[in-house]
């Protein structure tokens, strides 16, 4: 069986799926964060993919952006969490409710 | 040096107050009654810059177009330009403009006693608004400007303001806002439609499809009518006159009206002469409505300052009588009110901030029989009322009586009704002198008023004066538009 | 002499001196008023008084010279001093600075300027006692400037300057006393009023300007009178309604039906105010007014016929109302408003040079009664009321020799000035066939000659009121007894210049105005029956004047039982008709509660504030609203919305 760009599309929406479903559902902000990071994960592997059957390397330039946005994003988003944690002693995101306008 | 400044003097002047704004803001805080001393000499500074250009206007003068004109790319992909220049009616605006900020720094001398600072800053900055968007001769430099004056009003009125200042402010800055946005979105249409147009010389030229212009004609004489204001949208203006510190309510009624009627005669009949001959039976009625109903509202006031801001309402309904008429004689006259308006009515405003400073009331009931222990005072409320309500021989006159020919030659129960505004402003401001000045003094705090000072002596004297001068000779000021407003005529096609 | 002099002095030079010089006078007397009040000098009465009245003087001999000047004159009898610069105008049409002394002018200015001297010469003693002398001489200065630009204005506009002048200095002179609050307040009705006469004098321009812009070139002065004039064919279509509108003017300057209610009350300011400007002079601009466009009028026989009307139904009515006056100030005033209806009638029934006639002898004679009250308050220490009064002859002996000479003029006794107007006026109504406005007006001047008397016989004879002041002052001062008394020779020789053919005289008054107004718009009657009716007329003013005589200073009681019989009509009298309480419960008082009640608090407060501009922020917190319950706080929450909102972006795209 040759695999196609399908395949790869597939896998990609289902690792896409399963990160909305982990930002959805989990209340934990360590794996909301995880789940984020899936997400980003997904997109990469369908921009490689994409790339790799177009025989064109823009899709892998994109990628590389993706890996340092993730980067910065994952510490920008830890050092939130870490600070929530201090503030509330926990990284249950429903108790955290200041948001509100 | 001097062809330099001779060749930039328009720009020179729009920009010298904030040259003060800087020199101002790095006065360090326990210096801060410097500020005051500081933003005089550069409005004064502009003034004289602002009769230096008027010396040159008379110099390079051509009949009919603009003179002294600047024009630099701004943002050249967009076709915005720093395009500044004027003709006579911009001349007279930005004169009376540069005349009446250092009077009303003046007479904020001592009512002013907290952040002087920003005070005089903020002043400086809506005199650089106000001079822009009378020299700005491109649609996007325009709404600049005409921004760049409102917000530092709002702050005067908003944080140096009477009792309900915030309120004030806030419809101030809304009505103001909400008129200003549609005319940004007009600005968009008639730039998009005129194929990236911004300039208004070449705009002038050019002709819209009247079902555009008719929709772009309301959204700029919406912004301009609030502006004005004209009935029904003037609410705005009593609270703000009223809640305004006596500098701000000098510059609002002196000058800060005028931009919009200024606005209609630049910008919204020039550019839309189809749709402004739709809508000129609607233009007629609302100013011939508003100085009826301005004045008899007016007539009712318990508050001095409510009294003379609805009068505005009055007097700038000739205005627009005038404008909307489309006649020489209309359009002239309604050139002349601008400028007296802004004289007279800035005048009642310092008299009332001057009696205000003594016995910070400003309802008229605390008044009465202050003639006798304040005769100067009394003398100067007098003559201005008089050239307030029109007498012959001071400056409203001539524009009044002009103002109603046009009405008249446009439909003769317009100018019939207009002039029962005449009657009702002698009524209400011989009231208001009944009132406050005549029969006992029945406040004894009224006793011991202090009459005029020096100070408040040479802020009044030059504005009396004018108006014996332009009473008795207004070609003073029609001479040097004359040319413009039947430029303007013809661009409207008459 | 006179012409060697002139030789260094143009005309037109001497011409603007004549309101000038007044206008200095003003100034220098308002300067020095003001500086008083904030220093410890004070001018003396001597120095603002000589300033004072030396001004209108030199402008009464500039205006008699003038007058000597344009008598010589061949042709046209008149001086001017062409435009002087342009004051406004349009594109095809300009108002220009100028002033015109022509026949009718000339008189006029004589008459303005030479009572004017004399009254300001009283002032100097009457108001020898008051702070305010200075300022007082300000406004009276001010005053004469403003009435001689009426006067002398060769344009409809400038006229119209000085009307308005006139006005305002009336305004500040009646309330001159302002501490006191009704007197400010006559003043301000007195404005307001003259206000509503201006509107119509406004528009009444406005007709004529319209009319004659087809006919200007650029530059041409089409409101002045010369160009109206020669214009005036032009006119024809808009004739009757620019003559009603100008004659709503008239009616508020020289007090007639229906806006004579401010004269009345204007007798607040002080007596020779009333004398010079309430009574001489600026009521009469009307009549100038009328006379000055008489071309204009003669267009539009129904304006002239409303004219006739008014003047006549004012003459009867005032009349009436003066009967009953307690003051005799306002006696006076009602007096004035009727004899202005009697110059009026004469205009309307086309007899112009007749009613500037009784213009003239009226200053003379009224100036003449009013400085007499005058100086009876001033010795009863400001009395104003008859009823106070009695038997002052013996204690005032100059004062009522002149007046009574006054009043033997206004009721038209020969041969005072009075009996030769009044009685041109009544002959030009009977023989230009108006029998019934003829029979009213003799029947007013049966009045007249009744209130007058009646004043007379209440303030000179019989006994003193010991209810009224007990010491009389004596008339010991020359600045205020001179002016009677030139005034009185004035009201006995000033009708001699219009004596009628019919007595055998020259009427050199209708010869000199002759060329400016048109020939007798009707038939001239029988000499005959113009010389009975003179008898006529005199007769019935002398039974009237015997009457009121015989009522008032013989049997008071009589008077007093006439009145308690017709007691709802005295009432009526008493009370003037309500016309000021109709005026205040039809006019002023719904507009104060329109403009309150409907404009301010329910069209501003609450249609446009509460409903439109708070309605638009009501609707857009309604979206706050919204807006503020789906933001929960709760990321969560977000994230959903976030994923919800891309999946329909994306589905929308896709579909």
């Amino acid at each position: 069986m040759e695999i196609t760009v399908h395949h790869y599309i597939v896998i990609s929406c289902l690792l896409f799926i399963i990160g909305i479903f982990g930002v959805l559902t989990r209340r934990n902000l360590l794996i909301i964060l995880m789940s984020v990071e899936l997400m980003l994960s997904a997109a990469n592997l369908a921009l490689v993919a994409f790339s790799r059957f177009s025989s064109h390397l823009d899709g892998q330039v994109a990628v590389l952006f993706v890996f340092i946005i993730a980067a910065a994003e994952a510490a920008v988003g830890l050092g939130i969490v870490i600070a929530a944690f201090r503030h509330t002693s926990g990284v249950r995101v429903t108790s955290w409710k200041e948001l509100k306008g | 040096m001097i062809p330099w400044i001779a060749s930039h003097i328009l720009t020179i002047t729009i920009f010298l107050p904030l040259v003060g704004v800087l020199p101002i803001m790095m006065l360090p805080r326990r210096f801060e009654e410097g500020s005051r001393a500081i933003a005089l000499f550069f409005s004064l500074i502009t003034f004289i810059a602002s009769l230096a250009m008027w010396w040159l206007y008379q110099i390079n003068a051509v009949d009919n177009g603009f003179t002294l004109i600047e024009q630099h790319p701004w943002i050249p992909t967009l076709n915005f330009q720093y395009f500044v220049g004027i003709d006579g009616v911009s001349l007279l605006m930005i004169v009376l403009t540069t005349l009446l900020i250092p009077l009303a720094i003046l007479g904020a001398w001592n009512e002013i006693k907290t952040r002087r600072k920003e005070f005089m800053g903020l002043i400086l900055l809506t005199e650089v608004g106000l001079l822009g968007a009378f020299a700005a001769l491109d649609l996007f430099l325009f709404y600049v400007f005409w921004e760049l004056m409102l917000i530092p009003m709002y702050f005067l009125v908003g944080i140096w303001g009477g009792k309900h200042r915030i309120m004030a402010a806030m419809k101030l800055l809304i009505y103001t806002l909400f008129g200003s946005l549609l005319m940004l979105v007009a600005i968009f249409v008639v730039y998009a439609k005129s194929g990236y147009q911004m300039n208004l010389i070449d705009l002038y030229q050019m002709k819209l499809d009247p079902g555009i212009q008719l929709w772009c004609f309301m959204a700029f004489a919406l912004a301009f009518a609030i502006k004005v204001p004209l009935w029904p949208v003037h609410t705005w203006l009593p609270d703000a006159h009223t809640e305004a510190p006596t500098a701000g309510s000098v510059i609002l009624a002196g000058v800060f009206l005028k931009v919009g009627a200024y606005g209609f005669y630049r910008i919204a009949m020039p550019l839309f002469p189809d749709a402004v001959l739709q809508a000129q039976p609607l233009l007629m009625s609302l100013s011939v409505i508003g100085i009826v109903v301005g004045a008899l509202v007016a007539m009712i006031q318990p508050d001095m300052k409510r009294l003379i801001a609805y009068s505005s309402v009055s007097h700038m309904g000739f205005v627009m009588l005038g404008l909307a008429s489309l006649t020489t004689e209309g359009v002239e006259g309604a050139v002349l009110q601008l400028v007296n308006h802004g004289i007279s009515t800035g005048a009642l405003f310092l008299l009332i901030g001057i009696i205000y400073s003594r016995t910070h009331t400003r309802q008229i009931s605390d008044y009465g029989g202050i003639a006798k222990v304040v005769p100067w005072f009394s003398a100067a409320f007098i003559f201005v009322a008089l050239s307030s309500a029109g007498l012959p021989g001071l400056n409203n006159f001539v524009g009044e009586f002009l103002t109603l020919m046009g009405g008249f030659a446009y439909g003769k129960v317009y100018g019939v009704i207009a002039a029962i505004g005449v009657i009702l402003g002698a009524a209400y401001l011989l009231w208001l002198v009944e009132r406050v000045f005549f029969g006992q003094v029945t406040n004894e705090h009224n006793k011991t008023l202090k009459d005029l000072n020096p100070r408040e002596l040479t802020l009044l004297i030059p504005l009396m004066l004018l108006m014996v001068v332009f009473g008795v000779y207004p070609k003073l000021l029609l001479d040097p538009c004359m040319g413009s407003i039947s430029t303007f005529l013809q661009l409207m096609g008459r | 002499m006179i012409e060697q002099l002139l030789q260094h002095i143009s005309i037109p030079t001497l011409m603007c001196l004549i309101p000038l010089l007044p206008l200095l006078g003003a100034i220098a007397n308002g300067k020095m008023y003001l500086f008083s009040t904030r220093s410890q000098w004070k001018p003396s009465h001597a120095l603002s008084g000589t300033i004072a009245v030396v001004m209108p003087l030199i402008s009464f001999l500039i205006v008699a010279v003038l007058f000597y000047i344009a008598m010589g004159l061949e042709d046209s009898h008149s001086v001017s001093t062409g435009p002087l610069f342009t004051w406004f105008g349009g594109t095809q049409w300009a108002v220009t600075i100028g002033l015109k002394l022509d026949q009718l002018s000339l008189i006029m200015a004589l008459v303005v300027t030479g009572v004017g001297s004399l009254i300001h010469l009283y002032s100097v003693g009457y108001m020898s006692h008051d702070d305010g002398f200075a300022k007082y001489f300000a406004y009276l200065n001010l005053f004469l400037f403003f009435m001689l630009l009426l006067i002398l204005g060769d344009s409809l506009p400038l006229m119209f300057v000085g009307w308005e002048g006139v006005g305002l200095c009336s305004y500040l002179l009646i309330g001159f006393w302002f501490t006191d609050i009704e007197k400010a307040k006559a003043g301000k009705k007195a404005f307001i009023v003259n206000r509503i006469g201006d509107f119509g004098f406004v528009l009444g321009i406005f007709f004529i300007w319209q009319a004659l812009q087809p006919t200007a070139q650029p530059g041409d002065a089409i409101l002045s009178f010369s160009y109206i004039s020669t214009h005036a064919a032009f006119l024809a279509p808009v004739a009757t309604a620019a003559t009603l509108l100008l004659f709503l003017g008239a009616t508020g300057k020289s007090a007639q039906i229906p806006l004579y209610v401010w004269l009345p009350d204007a007798m607040a300011g002080p007596t020779p105010v009333s004398a010079l400007i309430h009574a001489a002079t600026m009521v009469t601009a009307g009549i100038y007014m009328v006379a000055r466009l008489n071309f204009l009028f003669v267009l539009a026989p129904t304006t002239l016929n409303v004219i006739a009307i008014v003047g006549c139904a004012t003459a009867f009515f005032a009349a009436t109302m003066g009967l009953v006056q307690d003051d005799i100030k306002k006696v006076l005033a009602y007096s004035t408003v009727s004899q202005l209806g009697f110059m009026f009638l004469a205009l309307g029934v086309g007899a112009f040079s007749v009613a500037i006639f009784h213009v003239m002898t009226h200053a003379f004679f009224k100036a003449l009664l009013f400085l007499g009250s005058g100086s009876v308050i001033h010795a009863m220490d400001g009395e104003q009321r008859l009823s106070m009064y009695g038997g002052l002859r013996k204690h005032l002996p100059v004062t009522f020799t002149t007046f009574l000479i006054g009043t033997l003029a206004i009721a038209g006794i020969w041969p005072f000035a009075g009996f030769f107007s009044k009685d041109a006026i009544l002959w030009h109504v009977y023989s230009s066939g108006h029998f019934w406005l003829w029979l009213i007006a003799t029947l007013a001047a049966g009045l007249t000659a009744f209130y007058m008397f009646r004043l007379v016989g209440l303030a000179f004879f019989g006994k003193r009121n010991p209810a009224g002041p007990h010491h009389v002052h004596p008339e010991n001062s020359v600045t205020m007894l001179l002016p009677l008394v030139v005034l009185a020779v004035l009201s006995i020789i000033g009708g001699w210049v219009g004596v009628p053919h019919a007595m055998g005289g020259h009427d050199h008054i209708m010869t000199w105005l002759a060329p400016l107004f048109p020939t007798a718009l009707h038939e001239a009657g029988n000499e005959s029956t113009e010389l009975f009716m003179g008898l006529g007329s005199m007769t019935w003013g002398a039974i009237w004047a015997i009457i009121a005589w015989i009522l008032y200073s013989q049997h008071r009681g009589w008077a007093d039982q006439m009145a308690a019989r017709f007691k709802r009509c005295y009432t009526l009298l008493v009370n003037l008709y309500y016309v000021d309480q109709i005026y205040d419960a039809v006019v002023v008082q719904p507009l104060l509660w329109f403009s309150r009640s409907v404009l301010w608090q329910t069209v501003d407060a609450v249609l446009i504030d509460k409903i439109l501009v708070g309605g638009s922020a009501r609707i857009a917190r309604l979206f706050g609203r919204v807006g503020t319950a789906m933001e929960t706080g709760l990321v969560p929450h977000y994230v959903f919305l976030l994923v919800l909102g891309s999946v329909v972006v994306l589905g929308w795209m896709i579909l």
